[in-house]
């Protein structure tokens, strides 16, 4: 792999002047993870932590771009389309010093389809996980599963002996009352072991001497200490007065100062991350507005007019402090299947808007009830309170609801909202992601959150070829076919791309990852 | 007074029981913990069959019973968020909070003691007149303020004191204290500040009312007729005076010094129970802020209960009146 010599030689060239010397990296965030379970929470914090010291088959580079992990090799079978191989890496340990191997991935993979596991859906496809000898494993699947490597970036191995041996071999589960041996114990292949853990207090790793990557990797930082400080101020503070060496969510508006002070450096990227106003279109009347008989959302020219009379720039501009990027479709631009005349499809147009609500019968506008998180997304409070200035520009009128997430995201589960604020970020880089769960009707395998009412029968089967779908080509062309009707739908109203702040100081050298997951192996120090 | 102690006791458990009943009811306001538990991966079947698994489905009556057998026996579930037992978790967390409500009582006391005789004795002194202003913008303050000041002030701009945390803590059994590490003592000192300086206004100010009132008293007056030292009048014949009230606020504040340490806490991200309560708000724990909520009437009952049986014994009359009674 003409990638993995590349990264050879600039980790050799980097990894000479840089001798052994213990160099602590400081790494603060506002949550911690929940649990060192890997499959017990499928959720940001939990992963990153787990992303220093277990690893997956395959993983994402700090670019997003799939790289080898433990496994070295993998593809779709020749013989049957319904099967992956892996070649795994050889020669690996874990940090006790037990062998990597074949069975180790079957168990690992099995106790991620348990019941208790966060991550089963993921694997929802697959059939069985053979393990076809020391070093190579196969996955069957009920259908071809194009994109089955992408569902495992974040799936971790985990040491069968281990596991059998400290009672670890279930997912912890919350009724039995007991702690699991795997919630504060970790026993990795990762470039970082676990040296000790306080949850939500503070978390150390030192670096591993074994690991396999060690000269592939700059793996330049020795010991990494990570405290939650929840606190957005605190945090700030932290990174100001140097008790911290790394942040990764410095808030939208101390970005000026912690960027002007000296010594310390915030560096941006989009994150994979959009948001979005979501609407019930279906055709009955529905409670939350003020028009009779008609739910005026049902007509695509009144959801046009909606769209159109969001000024995202605005949005970016003031209530962002310009950290966003105005979006035209709820795909990140990393995702396969996104493209930029889509995305860049939306614009303000208020006499358009008008003309359009009057065409729809509803010139005089209508009253609705937009929910809103407060405590999920960037300013999340702030862009609904924007969009209702906006939208009474064309003559709706609407009641802004903000709550906590716990209470926010329950009403478009249980279908209680007709017009809602909702992120999404795309762990697999791929459009599929998206249509399963928010455009797909909403059904038991499919559309979860999809709180929009919007089914179409010819779509949903597209949508479920696409998981079968081996012809790559032909599967974009799908996936482009599906955005469309999108589009055109006006199934949901963008709002912008989310953008990730990582506050550090100058000694520390990294890219922004788009995912929001710092892999410290990746780090230089100056 | 066995009679009057066991109806207070019988009183303070009916109390308790209430709170729980009210919390219990209060929680399905808070949000539905299933989302925060469940990836965004979950399908509606996960949903259900987490809901029954944890016994959500049931009217809250039911939950809250199946809550107070478990407490009755220790347990007090798993918390959903960490998935560990609640007891353990509290119990690891408890050393932090206890030992930052012991400092700002401290510091509380000896400091609202010490300002309240001397702003009484020099009444009309600059000195004096400028600490009672400032001790007004002290008490007209909210807490995450002064701290977020005190953090800018001590560790950004000055680097003296750590912004967050508890420093290094020595293990003591299963008691975590950071009594014994410079940087433990060190990260005490901005948060018992800021916890402790409402108290501590209070406690001045009212050491200084009561100061005041004594000291126009006439034995105060013949005391220094006699010639007797300044100092000693002060101390040990008018301070000796004013101390029965403050003793009295001073022990109901310092339970709430320990109930009302969440905003501290989460400003200096000092991880003791407030800060777990704040968690599990934002989570929708529910087990461990019911364990949380009970934690603090508990205490809050108790300092009644043994308030109440203090003036019982202090009181002559309160005894009288029961004998008579019976």
């Amino acid at each position: 792999m003409t990638f993995k010599s590349t990264l050879l030689a600039t980790a050799a060239l980097m990894a000479m002047p840089m001798m052994a010397q213990a160099e602590t990296l400081r790494w603060a965030r506002a949550g911690d993870a929940l649990t060192l379970d890997p499959h017990a929470q499928n959720e940001g914090p939990t992963s990153a932590l787990a992303h220093q010291i277990m690893e997956p088959l395959v993983m994402r580079d700090m670019t997003g771009a799939m790289v080898p992990a433990l496994a070295t090799e993998w593809g779709p079978s020749a013989d049957n389309p319904n099967v992956w191989e892996f070649t795994l890496r050889e020669g690996v340990t874990f940090h006790d010093g037990a062998e990597f191997d074949s069975e180790d991935v079957k168990f690992s993979l099995d106790r991620a389809m348990t019941e208790d596991s966060d991550y089963k859906e993921l694997l929802a496809s697959v059939k069985e996980v053979r393990a076809t000898g020391k070093y190579t494993i196969e996955i069957e699947t009920n259908g071809p599963n194009p994109i089955m490597a992408n569902n495992l970036t974040n799936m971790f191995m985990m040491d069968k002996g281990w596991a059998e041996a400290n009672g670890a071999v279930k997912v912890q589960d919350y009724e039995g009352g007991e702690d699991t041996f795997a919630a504060k114990n970790a026993n990795g292949t990762g470039p970082y072991v676990l040296v000790s853990r306080e949850p939500d207090v503070k978390t150390v790793m030192k670096i591993n001497d074994n690991y396999w990557g060690k000269g592939e990797f700059p793996m330049e930082v020795t010991e990494v200490i990570y405290t939650p400080i929840q606190n957005a101020a605190t945090r700030v503070a932290a990174m100001l007065s140097g008790e911290v060496d790394f942040i990764q969510d410095v808030p939208v508006q101390d970005l000026g100062r912690v960027a002007g002070t000296d010594g310390l450096e915030v560096r941006t990227a989009p994150q994979n991350r959009v948001i979005f106003f979501g609407m019930n279109q279906a055709a009955e009347d529905i409670a939350g507005d003020n028009v009779d008989g008609v739910n005026p959302m049902s007509d695509v020219r009144v959801r046009q007019a909606m769209s159109m009379a969001i000024d995202r720039v605005a949005i970016q501009k003031v209530v962002m402090r310009g950290q966003s990027a105005p979006a035209g479709m709820i795909a990140p631009p990393f995702v396969n299947g996104w493209n930029e005349a889509m995305d860049s499809s939306s614009k303000t147009d208020v006499e358009g808007a008008k003309a359009l609500m009057a065409e729809a019968g509803f010139a005089d506008g209508f009253s609705i009830t937009l929910n809103c998180p407060n405590d999920r997304y960037i300013n999340d409070e702030a862009i609904c309170q924007a969009s209702v200035g906006m939208l009474a520009r064309i003559g709706v009128t609407v009641n802004l609801d903000a709550k906590p997430k716990a209470q926010h995201f329950p009403l478009i589960n249980n279908l209680e909202t007709d017009f809602y604020m909702l992120g999404w970020g795309v762990p697999t880089y791929d459009s599929e992601y998206v249509f399963n769960f928010l455009t797909h009707t909403k059904g038991e395998k499919y559309g979860s959150w999809n709180g929009t009412r919007f089914s179409d029968t010819d779509l949903d089967a597209k949508i479920e070829a696409l998981a079968s779908e081996t012809d790559l080509e032909k599967r974009n062309m799908m996936i482009n076919e599906i955005w469309t009707v999108v589009q055109e739908e006006q199934l949901y109203i963008p709002i912008h791309h989310q953008v990730l702040n990582w506050g550090m100081s100058s000694k520390v050298d990294t890219i922004v990852a788009p995912d929001d997951t710092a892999k410290f192996k990746y780090f230089t120090l100056n | 007074m066995l009679t009057f102690v066991i109806r207070r006791v019988f009183q303070s458990a009916l109390v308790l029981l209430i709170v729980g009943l009210v919390a219990f009811s209060m929680f399905r306001f808070v949000g539905d913990p299933i989302d925060n538990m469940l990836g965004q991966e979950r399908t509606d079947a996960d949903i259900a069959r987490l809901r029954t698994d944890l016994g959500l489905d049931q009217p809250f009556p039911v939950q809250y019973v199946k809550f107070l057998k478990g407490a009755a026996e220790g347990n007090f579930g798993v918390s959903y968020r960490q998935g560990r037992p609640v007891s353990t978790i509290l119990v690891e967390r408890a050393p932090a909070t206890l030992e930052l409500a012991a400092v700002s009582g401290f510091f509380a006391i000896t400091i609202g003691i010490g300002l309240g005789v001397f702003t009484a004795i020099r009444r009309d002194g600059f000195m004096a007149n400028m600490i009672m202003s400032v001790s007004l913008i002290g008490v007209s303050l909210p807490t995450f303020l002064i701290g977020i000041l005190l953090i800018y002030l001590f560790a950004v701009e000055l680097g003296w004191l750590p912004s967050f945390g508890r420093g290094d803590v020595v293990n003591i059994g299963w008691w975590s204290t950071g009594f014994l590490t410079a940087s433990g003592l060190k990260a005490l000192i901005l948060p018992s500040i800021t916890l402790g300086l409402y108290q501590m206004t209070l406690i001045m100010r009212l050491v200084r009312s009561e100061m005041l009132e004594v000291l126009r008293q006439d034995y105060i007056r013949f005391a220094r007729a006699r010639g007797l030292k300044e100092r000693s009048v002060n101390f040990r014949h008018a301070l000796k005076n004013t101390l029965v009230p403050v003793i009295t606020v001073t022990g109901l504040q310092l339970g709430s010094i320990i109930a009302f340490a969440i905003i501290t806490e989460t400003v200096f991200q000092w991880p003791g129970v407030g800060l777990l309560f704040i968690n599990a708000i934002q989570f929708v724990d529910i087990p461990v802020m019911a364990a949380y909520l009970m934690l603090i009437s508990v205490m809050f009952v108790g300092i009644n209960l043994i308030v109440d049986l203090l003036y019982f014994a202090i009181d002559p009359r309160l005894r009288v009146d029961q004998k008579g009674a019976k």
